[in-house]
């Protein structure tokens, strides 16, 4: 199908992007990668006034480091965030989960940012954040700059705390330090398949033990959740099987999965026990 | 309405484009260029695969107008003087279509693997081909073409015919 019509504004600096989205009103929309957002059009499950697209914004699309953190830009392409050695040597969770985001053409136009602006349960960039405690930087042209953490950011089903008005500039994404092991556990069916859970995780051990964990996962609720059971249960372990399939055994704790043609959210609660050990013991490896 | 300039299979084009056209209708409807196809709404089957800058996107997920000043490079672009691409020929040879409705966009899709990896495994062909959907081969002979037609594009025709 077609979209139905719709203004169109291409600012060239974030500033003026703030100014044609203030313009636009609340029925306006920011366009990104247009991975999410195109297909909807055509479907006609959203039909935005406007679209702000922000592809022609080129200092959105920068990854840099800021000390103990690094900043990646809104519109990174999901292509260039993978490949970036930044983001290599100091978040590789983040490196490894986008590269199991859907397929290289649409690596090559959806962004880092769209994937969390968007809010999708089953999108597998949200726990990632999530689980690295990153840092949300929004900007509107009335209110100016705020920041957002992760455990805040999403709301609910498809919704994030961005106002209809602002504009997510980037993420601030701590740096791990030596010792930490991450891996993104990811089950999908198909190729180039949304995940039906995923697992997000980094480990932190030291002298054959784990310090800490942190466990994030995807399709487990309407929003990422933490596994905070698990992460609890596994601090101070020695690194074994065992100890990685007990603090498995907690992961689906206090959780909402949903149920879908994938699976019933029994199995998904199932699968979120499973993935979280071979989650664990692949980060504890790594 | 806004003007579009883009260059597309190595002809610049310029255009008045309603904003919502989508860069794939573009082609098809505005240019004539029906090499390319159109297979489904979710931007999930991967016919209308072009290469933008060098790099392959799904043309129904971009608008015309984001193509301004851009390079587009569609299947049609790639045979010159009527002597087919070695991707093309490979296809061909190596029975990798039954319908063709994918193939279009398999090609586009290959062209861009092989840029970033001129000798990939079968493996490495499999995943970068993950966003095109074939419902008629089964995909042995897409993968066996891509294969043969990496070795082609490595060796130049030139040199093969002396070291046989
Ligand atoms: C076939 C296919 C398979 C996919 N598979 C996966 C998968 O396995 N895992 C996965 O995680 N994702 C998957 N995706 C989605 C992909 O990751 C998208 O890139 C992502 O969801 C949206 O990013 P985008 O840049 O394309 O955003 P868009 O589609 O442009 O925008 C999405 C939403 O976010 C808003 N938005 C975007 N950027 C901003 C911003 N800077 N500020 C404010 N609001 C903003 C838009 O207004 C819109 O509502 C898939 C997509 C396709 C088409
Ligand atoms: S028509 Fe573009 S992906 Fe199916
Ligand atoms: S040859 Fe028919 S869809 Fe691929």
């Amino acid at each position: 199908m077609i979209p139905a019509t719709f203004d169109y504004a291409r600012p060239g600096t974030v500033e003026e992007a703030c100014a044609a989205l203030a313009e636009a009103g609340e029925d306006a929309k920011v366009l990104a990668g247009g991975q999410s957002l195109m297909p909807l059009l055509r479907l006609r499950l959203a039909y935005p006034d406007a679209l702000i697209d922000l592809d022609r914004v080129a200092a959105l699309r920068e990854i840099r480091d800021e000390d103990g953190a690094l900043f990646i830009g809104a519109m990174a392409t999901h292509h260039q965030v993978m490949r970036d050695p930044l983001v290599r040597a100091h978040a590789p969770l983040i490196a490894k989960a986008t590269a199991t985001v859907a397929d290289p053409a649409v690596r090559h136009r959806g962004t880092f940012g769209g994937a969390l602006a968007h809010a999708d349960p089953a999108g597998d960039l949200p726990a990632v954040a999530l689980a690295l405690d990153a840092t949300f930087l929004a900007v509107s042209a009335e209110r100016g700059e705020r920041e957002i953490a992760a455990a805040d950011f999403f709301v609910d089903w498809m919704t994030s705390a961005l106002e209809p008005d602002e504009i997510l500039v980037g993420v601030r994404v701590p740096k791990l330090g030596a010792g930490w092991g991450v891996h993104y556990e990811k089950f999908h069916r198909t190729a180039q398949a949304w995940a039906i859970v995923g697992v997000a995780c980094a480990v932190r051990r030291e002298r054959g033990a784990v310090e800490a964990a942190r466990v994030a996962l995807t399709n487990m609720g309407p929003t990422p959740v933490r596994a905070a059971e698990v992460e609890d249960f596994i601090a101070g372990r020695t690194v074994s099987e065992s100890s990685f399939r007990e603090a498995g055994e907690r992961a689906a704790a206090g959780t909402s999965p949903p149920g879908d043609l994938h699976g019933s959210s029994e199995y998904r609660a199932h699968l979120a026990r499973v993935l979280t050990a071979r989650a664990l013991t692949a980060a504890a490896s790594a | 309405m806004p003007r579009v300039r883009v260059e597309v299979d190595g002809a610049t084009y310029e255009d008045d484009v309603e904003p919502r056209l989508l860069l794939v209708h573009y082609l098809r409807d505005r240019l004539g260029k029906v090499g390319t196809p159109i297979g489904c709404d979710t931007t999930n089957c991967g016919a209308c695969t072009v290469l933008m800058d060098g790099l392959s996107v799904k043309s129904c997920s971009v608008l015309a107008v984001q193509a301004d000043g851009r390079e587009i490079t569609t299947v049609e672009g790639l045979g010159i003087d009527g002597v087919l691409h070695p991707l093309q020929r490979a296809f061909h040879e190596e029975h990798a279509l039954q319908c063709g409705f994918c193939t279009p966009g398999m090609i586009m899709a290959a062209l861009d693997l092989l840029r970033e990896n001129a000798d990939p495994s079968d493996e490495e062909i499999r995943e970068g081909l993950e966003g095109n959907l074939c419902r008629c081969t089964g995909y042995q002979n897409i993968v066996r073409a891509v294969r043969r037609a990496a070795g082609e594009m490595r060796t130049p025709a030139r040199d093969r015919e002396v070291t046989p």
